[in-house]
C-alpha cells in the first residue's frame, strides 16, 4: 500500500476519464438514434493520429492541432452519417451493427494505409516535470485529461438538459415521428449527434496520445472498453458513463499494478460482460426504461 | 427446398472432389489445393455462424475465439500431453460446447447490440488469454511442433489427403445442418427468426434454441480449429483475433446469410481473395475487407446467392434479418 | 346452440386479483374471474380496456404485477410463454403473427412443436425415431388444415394468403398444439360477413372438440351469437359478466359503450 496504491489510483483516474469520454460518444448517438456505433473507438484513434499529423508534419501549435483534429474527426463522423448510415434507414438492428462494423474496419484500414503500423506520440500539453504530492507523482497531462473530461461531461449534461437543441435531440430518440410533427428536423439532429460524438471521441484520442501514444489498431479495444463504461453506467446516462468509466479505469490500473499487467485489458472486458449479463440496464439506468427500448 | 438442395449438394460434392485433379496439372494454380484446404476449414467455422445469423437472427463476434479454443485445446493436449489427436479433437469440441453454453446462456438473453458487444468482448478476452498463458500456449510468439494427423498408422502429409479429409468433414457438417434445418428444430429456428413472439406462443423455447445454435456453431468451429492445428502444426494468437471474427462474418455476409450455401460460397471466395489476390496489396487488405462488408451490407444484404433474384434497391429492403 | 341450456362445468382458468401496471398506468386492475371449462368465453370492452393485456398475461408474454392466474389447478404466473403453451394454452394475435415466409403446412407443423421432441442431435443425424415423428407431425398438421379447410393451400407461402385465410391459419396453428384453452385475439378483425360467419362456425366446432375458447372481439353480432359467457372490461377492471342476454340488458355496459361511441 501507500504511494504505490495512490500512483495506481492516479493512472486509473486518467485512463478512466478517457473511457468515460468514449462512453459519452456512444451515449450521444444512442440517445438520438438508438444505434450503437461500433466505429466509436476508431474516432478516438483518428483524433489522436490527426493531431499527430497537424502537430508533426504541419507544425501547428498544439492547441491548434487539437482543434483541427477534433474538427476533422467531426467531419468523418458527418461523412459516416451522410454516406453510410443515411443510406441504411429502415434496416434491421443486425444490418446496422454490421454496417457500423464495416465502417470501423474501413477507418482502421485507411489509418494503416496513411500512418502505417507504428505508434506515434505527441508532446504533453504543458511542459514541466511531474508534480509530486506526498511521494505520488502526477503527470501534468493527467490533470489535463481529467479536466477536459469533466468539462465535457458538465457541458453535455447542461446541453442536453437545458438547451433547446439538446432537448430536441433527445426527443428524436424517444419518438422520431412525434419529434418530426413537433417541427424538430430529425435528420439534422441525427447528423449533429454523429459530429458531436466523433468530436468527443477525437478529443479523448488527442489528450491520451501524449500519455500512451496512438496507432492504427487501438480503436477497437478503446471502443470496447468505452462501451463497457457506457453499458455499466446505463446507456444514455452521461453521469453514469463518467462514474463507470472511472470505475473501469481504476479496476484496470489496480489489476495491472497488483495482479498482472498482461491481463489488465481483460479486466475491463470481464466487467463489461458481468455488467451485460447481470445488470444489462446498467448501474444508473432504470430497468423499466430498458424494457421499452427497441434494441 | 428439399430435393433441389440435395441436387445442389451432389453437384457441389462432385465439383469439390474433382477440383484437385483439375488444378494440379497447371503449375500456376496447383497450390489452389492448399488454399482450398484452408477454405474448407474456414467453411466449418462460417457454417456455424451462418446458422446463428441467418436462421436464429443472432450475431456473434466470438466465432474466431471458439475456432481458437478448439485449436489450442488440440495443440496443447497433443504436444504437451501426448494425447492422440483423434481424442484431442472431441475434447476440444467438449470444451467449446461448455464455454459456449456458459457464455451463451446469459448473452443470448441480450438484444441485438448488447449481444454483439458481449461476444466481441468475450472474443477479445479469449485472445488475451492465448497471448498471456505463455506456459501453455507459447504466448504471442506461438506454439510449434504440434504433431500431424495419422489414420491407421499412416501420417496424413499430402495436401491431397488433407483436402479430402477436410472437405469430407465439411460435407458431413453440411448434411447434418441441412437435416437439422428441414426438421422440427429447423422450423423452430426459422420461426424464431421470423416472428419470435409467435414462436413462443406455439411452445418453442426460443432462448434455449438460440443457445443451442450458438453451441453448435462453437462445436463446428472447434472441429475446424483442431483440423487447422494439425494441418499447419503451429499456432499463433493472431490467427484467432477480432479481425478473424470479423472476417468470418464477412464470409457469411458475402455469400448470403440465409443460406448455408452462401456461407460456403462466401468462405471459398474470401479465402481466395485473402490468400491469393490480396497478397499483392497487403497494405490494402483491411480496407478492402471493410469496403466489401459495407457494400454487401448496404446493397446486397442477401449476398451472392441472392444475385439471381437481385433487383435494384427496393424502398424497404426485404426483411432479411429480424430484430435480433 | 344457445347459452341458456348450457351445463357449466368447473373452472379451467381462474384469475385472482390480477393486476398489470406499466409505470404509473394500470392496464389491468384487480380482475377476479373464472372461465368455466368447455365454453366460449367472450371478452369485450372499449379500446384500451385491457383485453389484449389480459391475453398477454395469461399466455405469459407479460408477467402481471399483481395477483395470480390458475390454469387447471396450477399457478402459471412467471412461467415462460413456451411452458404455458406446452401446458395447454394456445393463442392467436390481434395483428396476424404467422411465419410469413414459411408454407401454410409448415406453420401448422410448428404448432406440433410442444407435442414432439426430437432435438438437435436426433434431427441432424436423422435418427429413425425422428423420421417417424416427422411423418406424424405432417399427418397431424394436415388434419388441422382439413379441420379449418385450408388443406388445399398447404404448399403456399403463408404471407401470400388473403387476410381472412391468414387468420384461420393462425387458429389452425394454435389448435395444432392441442390446447385445452385457446385465446383468440380479434379473430374477426378485417373479415367480411361471409368469412365472419364461417369463423363463427369454426369456433363452435372447436368448442365441440372440447377446447375452451376465449375470444376478444369487437363484432357484437358474432359475440352475441356464439358466446356462452361474456366478460366486460372497462379501464382494466371487470365491469360486468354473464350470459349474452344478461349483458345485453346491463345498464353499465350500455353506458360504457355509448360513452365510447360518443367520443369516436
Amino acid at each position: 500500500m501507500g504511494t504505490d496504491f495512490f500512483q495506481y489510483v492516479v493512472s486509473g483516474l486518467t485512463i478512466g476519464a478517457i473511457y468515460a469520454m468514449v462512453a459519452i460518444g456512444y451515449n450521444i448517438i444512442y440517445s438520438v438514434t438508438e444505434i450503437i456505433n461500433f466505429a466509436q473507438g476508431e474516432f478516438v484513434m483518428l483524433g489522436g493520429l490527426f493531431a499527430v499529423f497537424f502537430a508533426g508534419p504541419l507544425h501547428l501549435p498544439l492547441y491548434l492541432a487539437f482543434v483541427c483534429a477534433v474538427a476533422l474527426t467531426g467531419c468523418v463522423g458527418l461523412a459516416m452519417d451522410r454516406f453510410v448510415i443515411g443510406q441504411a434507414r429502415n434496416t434491421s438492428v443486425l444490418s446496422l451493427i454490421i454496417i457500423t462494423i464495416a465502417v470501423s474496419i474501413i477507418l482502421k484500414g485507411s489509418a494503416m494505409l496513411w500512418w502505417g503500423k507504428d505508434p506515434y506520440s505527441l508532446p504533453a500539453f504543458s511542459s514541466g516535470g511531474p508534480i509530486k504530492i506526498a511521494g505520488v507523482s502526477i503527470q501534468p497531462q493527467a490533470l489535463w485529461i481529467i479536466g477536459i473530461c469533466t468539462l465535457v461531461v458538465v457541458g453535455l449534461t447542461l446541453f442536453f438538459r437545458k438547451s433547446i437543441y439538446g432537448k430536441a435531440m433527445l426527443a428524436c430518440a424517444d419518438n422520431p415521428n412525434a419529434a418530426r410533427l413537433a417541427g424538430i428536423p430529425v435528420r439534422y439532429m441525427v447528423f449533429l449527434s454523429f459530429i458531436l460524438s466523433a468530436a468527443i471521441g477525437a478529443a479523448a484520442g488527442v489528450i491520451i496520445t501524449p500519455v500512451s501514444m496512438m496507432e492504427y489498431d487501438r480503436g477497437a479495444l478503446l471502443g470496447l472498453k468505452g462501451f463497457g463504461a457506457a453499458a455499466l453506467g446505463g446507456l444514455g446516462q452521461f453521469f453514469g458513463a463518467l462514474v463507470a468509466g472511472i470505475l473501469l479505469g481504476l479496476a484496470e490500473s489496480l489489476c495491472a499494478g497488483y495482479l498482472s499487467s498482461g491481463y489488465k485489458d481483460a479486466v475491463a472486458l470481464v466487467l463489461l460482460l458481468l455488467a451485460l449479463f447481470l445488470k444489462p440496464e446498467g448501474l444508473f439506468g432504470s430497468s423499466e426504461a430498458a424494457k421499452l427500448k427497441r434494441f | 427446398m428439399g430435393r433441389k438442395n440435395w441436387l445442389v449438394l451432389l453437384g457441389a460434392a462432385l465439383f469439390i472432389s474433382v477440383f484437385p485433379w483439375l488444378v494440379t496439372p497447371f503449375k500456376a494454380v496447383s497450390h489452389y489445393v492448399d488454399v482450398m484446404v484452408f477454405a474448407g476449414i474456414f467453411s466449418l467455422v462460417s457454417i456455424g455462424l451462418s446458422l446463428l445469423m441467418g436462421y436464429a437472427g443472432q450475431i456473434s463476434l466470438a466465432q474466431a475465439a471458439f475456432f481458437g479454443i478448439g485449436a489450442y485445446t488440440s495443440g496443447i493436449l497433443t504436444s504437451k500431453f501426448g494425447v492422440n489427436p483423434w481424442i484431442a479433437m472431441p475434447a476440444g469440441m467438449v470444451v467449446c460446447a461448455a464455454v459456449a453454453w456458459l457464455v451463451g446462456m446469459p448473452a443470448l438473453r441480450l438484444k441485438g447490440h448488447y449481444l454483439a458487444m458481449a461476444t466481441l468482448g468475450f472474443g477479445v478476452i479469449v485472445n488475451i488469454v492465448f497471448a498471456e498463458e505463455v506456459n501453455w500456449t507459447g504466448g504471442p510468439s506461438g506454439m510449434v511442433d504440434i504433431p500431424g494427423l495419422r489414420i491407421a498408422g499412416h501420417k496424413i502429409n499430402s495436401e491431397f489427403a488433407w483436402y479430402y479429409l477436410v472437405w469430407g468433414t465439411v460435407f458431413l457438417a453440411l448434411i447434418f445442418c441441412f437435416h437439422l434445418l428441414q426438421s422440427r428444430v429447423g422450423r423452430a429456428l426459422r420461426a424464431i427468426h421470423e416472428e419470435e413472439k409467435a414462436a413462443e406462443s406455439v411452445g418453442v423455447p426460443t432462448a434455449r434454441y438460440k443457445v443451442r445454435v450458438f453451441i453448435l456453431g462453437a462445436v463446428l468451429a472447434a472441429i475446424a480449429g483442431s483440423l487447422y492445428t494439425h494441418y499447419v502444426t503451429c499456432l499463433n494468437p493472431s490467427s484467432f483475433n477480432l479481425m478473424w471474427s470479423m472476417k468470418f462474418m464477412l464470409m457469411v455476409m458475402v455469400g448470403g446469410m440465409q443460406s448455408l450455401w452462401g456461407a460456403l460460397v462466401g468462405t471459398i471466395l474470401m479465402t481466395f481473395v485473402g490468400n491469393e489476390w490480396l497478397q499483392v496489396f497487403a497494405e490494402l487488405e483491411i480496407l478492402v475487407y471493410g469496403m466489401i462488408l459495407l457494400v454487401v451490407a448496404l446493397f446486397l444484404p442477401g449476398g451472392i446467392v441472392s444475385l439471381p433474384s437481385w433487383r435494384p434497391r427496393r424502398k424497404k429492403p426485404a426483411a432479411v434479418v429480424g430484430d435480433a | 346452440m344457445s347459452s341458456s341450456g348450457l351445463d357449466i362445468g368447473g373452472p379451467i382458468l381462474e384469475m385472482h386479483d390480477l393486476g398489470m401496471r406499466f409505470g404509473g398506468v394500470a392496464a389491468l386492475q384487480s380482475v377476479d374471474y373464472s372461465v368455466p371449462v368447455g365454453i366460449i368465453q367472450a371478452v369485450i370492452g372499449p379500446n384500451g380496456a385491457g383485453k389484449t393485456t389480459l391475453f398477454n398475461c395469461i399466455s405469459g408474454m407479460l408477467e402481471p404485477t399483481d395477483g395470480s392466474i390458475v390454469f387447471d389447478g396450477r399457478g402459471i404466473v412467471g412461467l415462460a410463454p413456451h411452458r404455458i403453451a406446452e401446458s395447454g394454452i394456445a393463442r392467436t394475435f390481434q395483428h396476424v403473427a404467422l411465419f410469413k415466409k414459411m408454407t401454410v403446412l409448415e406453420n401448422v407443423m410448428l404448432g406440433r412443436h410442444p407435442r414432439s421432441r426430437s432435438g438437435f442431435f436426433a434431427t441432424g443425424l436423422r435418427w429413425p425415431g425422428m423420421r417417424r415423428e416427422e411423418k406424424l407431425i405432417r399427418e397431424k398438421a394436415f388434419e388441422y388444415l382439413d379441420l379449418v379447410g385450408l388443406a388445399q393451400c398447404a404448399g403456399v407461402e403463408a404471407g401470400t394468403l388473403p387476410l381472412g385465410k391468414q387468420k384461420i391459419l393462425e387458429i389452425a396453428r394454435a389448435l395444432a398444439t392441442e390446447p385445452r384453452i385457446v385465446l383468440l385475439d380479434e379473430p374477426a378483425g378485417g373479415l367480411n360477413m361471409k368469412e365472419t360467419e364461417e369463423l363463427g362456425e369454426l369456433i363452435q366446432a372447436v368448442r365441440g372438440r372440447g377446447v375452451t375458447v376465449m375470444l376478444v372481439e369487437h363484432d357484437m353480432n358474432l359475440i352475441m351469437e356464439i358466446s356462452d359467457r361474456i366478460l366486460v372490461l372497462h379501464y382494466g377492471q371487470v365491469l360486468a359478466s354473464g350470459t349474452p342476454s344478461e349483458i345485453k340488458d346491463n345498464g353499465a355496459v350500455i353506458e360504457a359503450y355509448l360513452g365510447e361511441e360518443g367520443q369516436e
